[in-house]
């Protein structure tokens, strides 16, 4: 067993993509019980896809996808938070605008910038390729969603919980608008050569999802959402490393498996209602 | 002499001068005038879309307006946050977060000043002492999920008390709550009134508001009247309200039959 665990470290790829994978898995998992509190996916999933003319171009002008990761992950986040506020269509169908309008404007880039980009490898993710700087990267933005998560944890929460509540205290709530886009496209964009631009919102959602199954608070949901979220991109690279399949969907696949048994312990432990359940 | 009956005193503490607000080219509220005095308990009342909530949202300072002036002790609604704790409509609450009662109370106290909150003692007294004061200290370590209506608005109120602000907004603070739970609710604001704090309560309930408070004010977009319950409800007031539905209110004993006391 302890072979099996080690012998993919004797290659410095693997090596790189654990730790990428690690880092993607934790950074994504940390944000998701806020997500899915707030019925984010669909805002989550048109992230992702308008990165797509944002890659297109910094892959044309020699940045890496993680290169790109803060400034692209601040430009969606601001567009994004003043399109949804500035018009009156309704919060669905403005993201939903900008989810098929930008994914399809990526394409026509990628097309016309005649750029090199291997499109599975973007949909789905290559963990495989990172370079070390990427994994440096990576890292990176973890730490800052972390450690933004913790400072502004309280603030977020009151924000999330009761927004109007929070504005009429005073907290600057269109600044904590735009933090938690800014966060989650961090997360978002920086996750996308581990999971790519489809399967990335299945390692924000599931682990989470699984999470809010198996645990009655907020802040249990979110450890066990980043155990969850690490454990589902771990193990999907060594099925992917041992049985020759694509890392992406393996990992989205492990997290579908753990959601599965989270269901199921939920149901047999009648912990689906928490009607009884103190906090301690 | 008790609390109130100090900080009762004629001293206006919330004045509408003209208050209008206009949500594009539909009016919500239109040339509003009033003027409470503090340690008032008033009753907001009108019909839905009456501006009621419009009304509170202006004095949390959420909405600017239109035309005209609120004030809350000579200061806008926005230069006066922290004054006004507001208890929204529990519908604009997000209840998917599995919070303890502890966390939801401590928001009251949570602050845009990150280092606000080091001080957990002082915090968690707090805490203890808004909870305790709503009755419900021992669900401390509650899960919110699993509290009735009626506690999770004294959750809410709570939270609004932890604060420590003047003023108090309630929006539809009795709606799906039982009838038990409403007069828990009544007493619970009552106590807290005793204690010198300004309580405005939209109500959809119009019956014994002479007895529950101090002052009613009349809304339908306009001011339809303010002052005592037992002499602003009149028939006519009432009509001015709710129109044609004003038969519904008019085997009301306690309306009087006479007069019209409308500011506008």
């Amino acid at each position: 067993m302890i072979e099996l665990i080690l012998d993919p470290l004797k290659y410095d790829f693997m090596i790189r993509s654990l730790v990428t994978a690690f880092a993607s898995g934790a950074m994504l998992s940390i944000l998701g019980p806020f997500a899915i509190n707030r019925n984010m996916g669909f805002m989550a999933d048109a992230i992702a896809h308008a990165t797509l003319p944002i890659i297109a171009v910094g892959v044309f002008l020699g940045f890496s996808i993680s290169e790109l990761g803060v400034p692209a992950a601040i430009l969606i986040a601001i567009f994004l938070g003043l399109i949804i506020k500035n018009t009156n269509i309704g919060e669905d169908t403005a993201i939903g605008i900008i989810f098929s309008s930008f994914f399809a404007l990526g394409f026509v880039l990628i097309s016309l910038l005649e750029v090199t980009i291997n499109l599975e490898d973007l949909l789905f993710g290559q963990i495989l390729a990172v370079s070390t700087s990427d994994v440096y990267i990576v890292i990176s933005l973890l730490l800052i969603v972390l450690v933004v998560v913790i400072v502004y944890f309280k603030q977020l929460l009151f924000y999330s919980f009761d927004p109007i509540g929070a504005e009429v205290k005073g907290l600057n709530t269109t600044f904590l608008n735009y933090l938690f886009l800014i966060l989650l496209s961090i997360a978002i964009v920086g996750s996308l050569q581990t999971v790519g631009v489809i399967l990335v919102l299945s390692m924000l959602i599931i682990p989470a999802a699984a999470a809010k199954l198996v645990t009655d608070t907020f802040v249990t949901s979110i450890k066990v959402s980043i155990f969850f979220g690490v454990i589902s991109s771990i193990t999907g690279l060594y099925l992917s490393y041992f049985l020759n399949l694509p890392s992406g969907p393996s990992m989205s696949l492990v997290a579908t498996g753990i959601f599965v048994l989270s269901f199921i312990f939920n149901k047999v432990s009648k912990k689906g209602s928490l009607a009884t359940v103190t906090i301690s | 002499m008790n609390t109130k009956e100090v900080n009762s005193a004629n001293i206006p503490l919330i004045i509408s001068d003209g208050c209008c607000v206009h949500f594009g080219s539909s009016p919500a509220l239109e040339s509003v005038n009033f003027s409470i005095n503090r340690g008032k308990k008033v009753a907001v009342v009108g019909p839905n879309g009456g501006g009621k909530s419009t009304l509170f949202n202006a004095l949390a300072g959420l909405i600017p307006l239109t035309e005209g002036s609120l004030t809350i002790e000579g200061s806008t609604p926005e230069e006066a946050k922290g004054k006004v704790s507001y208890v929204p409509q529990k519908d604009l609450i997000n209840w998917n977060f599995p919070l303890s009662v502890k966390q939801v109370v401590e928001m009251g106290i949570t602050t845009k000043k990150l280092s606000s909150l080091r001080n957990r003692k002082q915090v968690n007294d707090k805490i203890k002492k808004a909870l305790k004061d709503v009755g419900l200290e021992e669900k401390i370590n509650n899960n919110i999920k699993s509290l009735s209506g009626g506690q999770l608005q004294r959750v809410l109120i709570a939270r609004a008390l932890a604060q420590d602000s003047e003023i108090l907004l309630l929006d539809e603070a009795f709606s799906a709550v039982d009838i038990g739970a409403q007069e828990d609710i009544m007493q619970l604001i009552n106590s807290i009134n005793l204690d010198g704090k300004t309580i405005l309560i939209a109500t959809h309930d119009v019956n014994n508001l002479e007895e529950k408070f101090d002052e009613v004010l009349c809304l339908n977009t306009h001011c339809c009247a303010y002052g005592d319950p037992s002499e602003v409800l009149t028939p006519e007031v009432i009509k001015e309200m709710y129109g044609s539905h004003s038969e519904l209110f008019n085997n009301k004993s306690h309306f009087k039959t006479e007069g019209n006391n409308s500011n506008d």
